[in-house]
């Protein structure tokens, strides 16, 4: 198998996907959330003058990533689901296109648009936070850490839309791919109840604390609303996590991809 | 077994899926560890009570329980890193009882944590207090709270008449335990006595199911002993040194003397000694904790390790 | 001795159905069938029949429960098959946002043609199904019709050796019929194997090479076309011009059953024996003769023939059961006894 034409193959989808999520309009999110954002900092100019950094950093970093994730969970199961049901996958995979090499391209258009809308979101919450401080300090940096965190985020909500969609209508999809991602916030508190927690019992809390995405780590948005600087190795080790997650979900989409009857 | 390519498929895939899982638990492992060395960070950040409890949506009891095992967990770590910092103690059971009132683990925990002198708690006495009372206020049918009330006047403020008063009103209340009108007596004029402590001590035992404050309770009440045989043990020596003058050189002196019977060893079963001054020392201080008396001069009072123990029963 | 482009291996497929999923159902019964190099192969049957499934097991979407498949010479398996053979699925859906071009182009990059050829190539399928018109329309605005054309633009899109087709005249009018069935015949022409699944019985009369019928998931019968209809049924049928709007009664009395076309037209059938008498009918009222056909057995009359004897089937079912049953019996006899069967 001449690897440079997998490659291409699964280019190829990841840009179409993406194209397709262009077109669909879902993208149209940025403006309900430019819109949110104007207003918010307007509002905050009614408030009390010291805070206003920290309640556009606030709002605006986690509007980024809840925007973000029902994006990610939307357009994930709208394109991979949907496809499956309407049989669109029909003339896709009677070419010589491998499934592994469609759930793969698909993961990376999915990213693709995600980075690309949180490119944009970012703008505007740039945009937002020199309107309210009127200059850029030394601080902001630590803001495009906690981006690249939420970016980060968003692979592995990515990686699981297509997991659940790879066996599971549209709807059940959505659902548990959303609840996945409210439990991973939590997952810090999980691993600590596990903790204390014996027997069968803490044995099944550290199962599941482990398994669900650590999204607590990778929400970096208080420390970065009050300025304070986000750890070298975090960045490190989240990004390796991120990507191990990831690859983690998506491997096991292809698994049960491989074998799924299309009806 | 025929490879076909999407056997290979397959087995390529196997592999990534086993090695990213064991990856990526190994990476939490890491970040954990990471952060554990810092404070924790949403605990920082806790303004207003009130937002909190508007952005839970109706979920506060959620929310209370999250913040009641971050409590312990900070606590816990704290502990463990041996910081001696537990400011973020107090607010995080703010918190918890605010969005919660009912919860009352939280005040048992802040009552036997909050007021205590560090290294072994916030030495927050005071706020110690305004809990414990918050949570009266919101619970005034719970007997324990009276009791931590109490045990709080007695052990860090040593208020004697507060203490009594506490203990008396939660002997009123239904399902209380049998010490509490004893203690509310003892108060008045047998305070400062070891039965009064170990009374208090083992009440405090016996009415929880932390593991952590039953801990701390076996601790006291060993300490209590230790401090209760070395006074009689002194005031035998100084019997025996107006009976015979001089002060006994070995235990066996004053056994024969019949003062005693066998060894005298501490509850841990080592040896007390016979200092030439005719003090009495522990074996060994680092392996009793809290004890006042028994040491060498200029030692501090011994505290706990690190590692919680295990529970003794 | 060429190699079959299809060669099905008693190919099968049950799926388990019911609330627990353990009832299993037979979609497919084991299928043994071989078509050609370079033939026209009809797939016939009623909706449900099993048509589909055997296509989407061909084509890999779905997979046997036993049995294989050597498609051009390799096994179904194999990824190289693929870069080989063109699908048209049953009412095609696509990408609603991407136009015609685009969509084209998108499957010729999947179908690993080189960019230099793509776009000439991509005209050229465009041109041939007739939508380069609209080629920079989004499939969302397109018609069933037009829909079915860029299904078949892909399907050939990569010049396949062998191409399959699901219900190609579903949804189409009278023209778009005509269109697919001349497509149908420059595919002989040029060579191809096509492989195609209806149950419009005169389009696979007038296309097909040879014809297998499947009832029930199970083959009922394969045949040359030619073969299947070549045997007359004993009748002719004369198209001629009335003197007036009236069968002549010579006619009738000779056995004829009549029906007027336009004007005065009339179409009658008759034994063959009679074909002598009728001519002379025809002549001594100086009646214009169009044409003298003798009539073939259609293809329907096969078609229902090999679907009758579903009634049977219950019967049939018991049977095998029993057999199945016996069969057993003598296996567990015999190893109780420790001999092997």
């Amino acid at each position: 198998m001449n690897s440079n034409v997998t490659g291409a193959r699964i280019g190829y989808i990841a840009f179409n996907t993406f194209r397709e999520a262009v077109r669909d309009r879902v993208l149209y999110n940025l403006i309900a959330f430019a819109l949110l954002l104007s207003g918010a900092a307007i509002l905050v100019g009614e408030i009390s003058i010291d805070i206003e950094r920290l309640v556009v950093v606030n709002l605006g970093l986690t509007a980024v990533s809840l925007f973000g994730v029902v994006i990610a969970i939307f357009i994930g199961i709208g394109l991979v689901s949907k496809e499956i049901d309407k049989r669109t996958l029909y003339t896709v995979l009677s070419r010589p296109v491998r499934r592994w090499e469609f759930v793969v391209g698909k993961f990376f258009g999915l990213t693709g648009t995600l980075v690309v809308n949180t490119f944009f979101m970012a703008l505007g919450v740039f945009l937002a936070l020199v309107y309210v401080a009127h200059k850029f300090e030394p601080m902001d940096v630590w803001v495009l850490a906690a981006l690249y965190f939420i970016v980060l985020q968003f692979f592995i909500v990515c990686a699981l839309a297509l997991f659940f969609s790879s066996f599971s209508t549209p709807l059940m999809s959505a659902i548990f791919t959303f609840a996945l991602f409210v439990i991973g916030n939590l997952s810090e508190d999980l691993r600590g109840f596990a903790r204390v927690t014996s027997g069968l019992g803490g044995a099944v809390a550290t199962a599941i604390a482990y398994m669900v995405p650590n999204f607590s780590a990778l929400n970096v948005i208080s420390q970065v609303a009050h300025g304070d600087p986000v750890p070298g190795r975090l960045i490190l080790y989240n990004t390796a996590y991120a990507l191990l997650y990831s690859a983690m979900a998506i491997s096991g989409a292809v698994l049960i991809f491989q074998r799924r009857n299309l009806k | 077994m025929k490879m076909t390519p999407t056997r290979r498929v397959t087995l390529a895939a196997t592999a990534v899926f086993l090695l990213s899982l064991s990856g990526s638990v190994t990476a939490i492992h890491a970040i954990d560890r990471l952060q554990a060395n810092s404070v924790p960070q949403q605990a920082l950040y806790l303004r207003s009570t009130k937002v909190l409890r508007r952005l839970s949506l109706g979920y506060t009891g959620l929310l209370a329980d999250i913040y009641w095992t971050r409590a312990v967990q900070y606590f816990g770590q704290q502990h463990h890193n041996d910081s001696g910092d537990f400011r973020l103690l107090s607010p995080l059971l703010e918190v918890t009882t605010e969005l919660d009132p009912q919860l009352l683990p939280a005040y048992q925990f802040g009552a036997n944590f909050l007021a205590p002198k560090p290294p072994n708690g916030a030495g927050l006495p005071g706020a110690a207090l305004a809990l414990t009372q918050y949570g009266i206020a919101h619970n005034p049918d719970q007997w324990r709270l009276y009791y931590n009330l109490g045990f709080i006047y007695y052990t860090e403020l040593n208020d004697y008449a507060k203490a009594a008063d506490a203990f008396k009103r939660g002997s009123e209340l239904p399902g209380t335990n049998d010490f509490m009108p004893i203690l509310a007596a003892r108060m008045a004029q047998h305070a400062g006595e070891f039965d009064t402590a170990r009374m208090l001590w083992f009440t405090t035992y016996q009415s929880t199911k932390d593991a952590r404050i039953r801990q701390n309770a076996v601790e006291h009440l060993l300490a209590l002993q230790v401090d209760e045989d070395i006074t009689r043990l002194e005031q035998v020596i100084q019997k025996y040194r107006a009976q015979t003058g001089h002060l006994p050189s070995s235990f066996g002196d004053i056994e024969r003397a019949g003062f005693i019977r066998g060894t005298p060893a501490d509850p841990k079963g080592h040896a007390y000694r016979l200092m030439p001054d005719g003090r009495i020392e522990v074996e060994d201080p680092q392996k009793i904790y809290f004890i006042t008396k028994g040491l060498p001069p200029g030692a501090e009072p011994p505290q706990p390790p690190h590692e919680p123990q295990p529970d003794l029963k | 001795m060429a190699i079959a482009a299809i060669e099905i291996l008693d190919l099968e497929k049950s799926y388990l159905v019911g609330f627990w999923r353990k009832r299993p159902k037979l979609a497919l019964r084991p299928l043994r069938l071989t078509i050609e190099e370079g033939e026209v192969f009809g797939f016939l049957g009623p909706n449900g029949a099993g048509k589909t499934t055997t296509l989407k097991l061909l084509m890999g979407l779905v997979f046997p429960t036993a049995g294989t498949a050597r498609i051009l010479g390799m096994d179904m398996d194999d990824p190289r098959v693929k870069a080989q053979i063109g699908f048209l699925p049953e009412q095609p859906y696509f990408y609603d946002h991407l136009t015609a071009r685009e969509l084209l182009n998108y499957y010729g990059q999947l179908s690993g043609i080189p960019s230099k050829e793509r776009s000439a190539r991509v005209e050229q399928m465009l041109a041939r199904v007739g939508l380069s018109d609209s080629a920079g329309i989004q499939l969302r605005k397109f018609s069933k019709g037009m829909l079915q054309r860029v299904g078949l633009a892909q399907a050939i899109l990569h010049d396949p050796k062998l191409v399959f087709l699901d219900e190609p005249m579903s949804g189409l009018d009278p023209m778009g019929r005509r269109e697919v069935r001349d497509l149908i015949q420059q595919l002989r022409q040029e060579g191809k194997t096509v492989f195609f699944s209806t149950h419009i019985l005169s389009d696979a009369e007038s296309l097909c090479d040879r014809v297998a019928v499947i009832h029930q998931g199970e083959l009922r019968g394969v045949g040359k076309v030619a073969e299947l209809t070549s045997g007359t049924q004993g009748k002719v049928e004369i198209v001629f011009y009335a003197n007036a709007q009236q069968v002549p009664t010579a006619l009738t009395a000779l056995g004829a059953e009549s029906r007027f076309g336009g004007g005065n037209m009339v179409n009658s059938v008759l034994p063959e024996a009679q074909q002598d008498a009728a001519l002379d009918v025809l002549r001594r009222e100086h009646m214009k003769l169009i044409s003298l056909t003798p009539v073939r057995r259609s293809l329907e009359e096969y078609y229902i023939q090999q679907l009758r004897p579903a009634e049977n089937e219950e019967i049939r079912n018991q049977e095998s059961h029993k057999q199945e049953n016996q069969k057993n019996e003598l296996r567990e006899e015999a190893s109780r006894k420790g001999v092997g069967v």
